[in-house]
């Protein structure tokens, strides 16, 4: 396909790779902090073309992931109800809540259907005037304005039925919450290029200058982040700290301003919990007020008063650890024996973009075949 | 969850959603265009969730490309003169 074979070059990878090999001198940790790139860096073996001196951890971005299990609750006990349709991304599905996941309640009877857009939920909504559509809002800022955008339509369609369990977070600040922690040992960040693609690079800045990291935008194939390690290689061997562009097909340094408008119009920031992390001031988005008869948690509140203050995490389940770096999956006492994609013990197992479904799907066969090389995947 | 995939526009609708096909190397979808007021049809936009949120800077992409081809090219050179260097000194 145009624009994805190109950037999945095998002879120019290793070419890529081997600068970045002549230009490092010291040991680097670098975070992806995109989910997708994880994936693709796990797929590919991206990580065994790299020196051993450079070190890729990997970051929270798998909204799937965070999103805490108090709202999965409240998702459950939405999709539960005779007169609600609950629309979700797949990846949702099997997400373990205090008891019960999507699935759980599907088999139970539950009306969940799977949507590749919100605007599929739209248009239940419109062939389903005696139901409830509930959407499941989950995602960065690359799927936010989607989302925005369905609000929009319902409001000009004057649709009544259709209303958005909001899950939506922000990077920045969960970037800022790493950098702050104590035990960060983050040097540098290939940030997430699609969230960038949609908000543009502006706000990393004063990241960037306040903690002296370098930052770079960054696309998703295989040629995209070898670059993207590359320049920041070359920022940290060079003690510079600034915010860089790889992804310069996709990204402006303003973003997309359409989309950022229509984001200001109908979220606003609020506080919000990160699974396994905790809570983060300013991090998640709400709807705001003159949008709010499409909030469903506000629409449900007296049916979802009682789901309040039982969330339970399983206490075997170290995603916290995980989603900051500083474990990985693989040291897990539970990966692939008590926690599979199929019995998950937390989100980071089944969703598309979690850090030990990544490992699981890709490096198992790795395990059972040790003859055959990381490398040899691309 | 941000993946999103190039794809060329083959026409632009004039609902309100701007509903466009996109062609993934050959498949077709309707996506939104909404969010790229600036796109027409032939250029590739980035796909997410039913929406087109940038339009590919063909330019930049041409580049890259370009310069990923010269770092192979170099490298192979710099691979196979230093093989011929070490033969000449063994």
């Amino acid at each position: 396909m145009k624009y994805v074979d190109e950037y999945r070059d095998r002879s120019a990878a290793e070419a890529v790779a081997n600068e970045i090999r002549r230009l490092v001198t010291r040991p680097w940790t670098i975070m992806e902090v995109c989910g997708g790139q994880t994936h693709a860096i796990v797929r590919f073996g991206l990580d065994a073309l790299l020196p051993e001196k450079l070190t890729l951890v990997h970051g929270p971005g798998c909204p799937v992931c965070v999103t805490p299990v108090g709202l999965i609750d409240q998702a459950v006990a939405l999709a539960s109800w005779p007169q609600v349709v609950f629309c979700t991304f797949g990846d949702m599905l099997r997400v373990p809540g205090s008891r019960r996941s999507l699935f759980d309640a599907k088999a139970a009877g539950g009306d969940v259907r799977l949507v590749y857009s919100p605007l599929d939920a739209l248009a239940l909504a419109q062939s389903h005037p005696d139901r409830e559509i509930v959407c499941f809002a989950v995602g960065f800022e690359t799927t936010a304005p989607a989302f925005a955008m369905a609000v929009k339509e319902a409001a000009r369609l004057r649709l009544s039925n259709f209303s958005l369990l909001v899950a939506h977070v922000l990077v920045p600040p969960a970037m800022e919450a790493i950098l702050s922690a104590p035990g960060n040992r983050v040097q540098g960040f290939l940030a997430a290029g699609h969230v960038c693609t949609v908000m543009g690079y502006t706000e990393y800045e004063p990241l960037a200058a306040r903690h002296r990291i370098p930052i770079v935008v960054t696309g998703f194939e295989p040629l995209d982040i070898l670059e993207g390690v590359l320049m920041l290689v070359r920022q940290l061997e060079g003690g510079r700290a600034v915010v860089e562009n790889q992804y310069v097909r996709s990204v402006r340094r303003q973003g997309n301003e359409a989309a950022t408008a229509l984001l200001a119009e109908v979220f606003e920031p609020s506080p919000r919990a990160w699974r396994g992390i905790g809570e983060i001031p300013a991090s998640g988005l709400r709807l705001k007020p003159a949008y709010a008869a499409y909030d469903a948690a506000l629409k449900f509140r007296r049916e979802l008063a009682q789901t309040a203050g039982r969330a339970e995490e399983d206490p075997e389940c170290r995603s916290g650890l995980v989603l900051q770096g500083l474990l990985k999956p693989t040291e897990c006492p539970a990966f692939g024996v008590r926690c599979t994609p199929e019995h998950p013990l937390g989100a980071p197992m089944v969703s598309g973009e979690g850090a030990c479904a990544a490992y699981y799907r890709y490096r198992k066969p790795v395990m059972r075949d040790a003859s055959r090389s990381i490398g040899d995947r691309m | 969850m941000c993946l999103a995939v190039p794809g060329q526009v083959v026409n632009i609708g004039d609902d309100a959603l701007r509903t466009g096909t996109i062609s993934f190397g050959g498949m077709t979808k309707h996506v939104s265009l909404a969010l790229v007021p600036e796109v027409r049809v032939g250029d590739y936009v980035i796909v997410h969730v039913g929406f087109a949120i940038s339009t590919v800077d063909e330019d930049a992409a041409l580049r890259a490309i370009e310069l990923f081809k010269a770092m192979a090219a170099r490298d192979r050179r710099d691979t196979v003169s230093a093989a011929t260097a070490s033969e000449e000194t063994s």
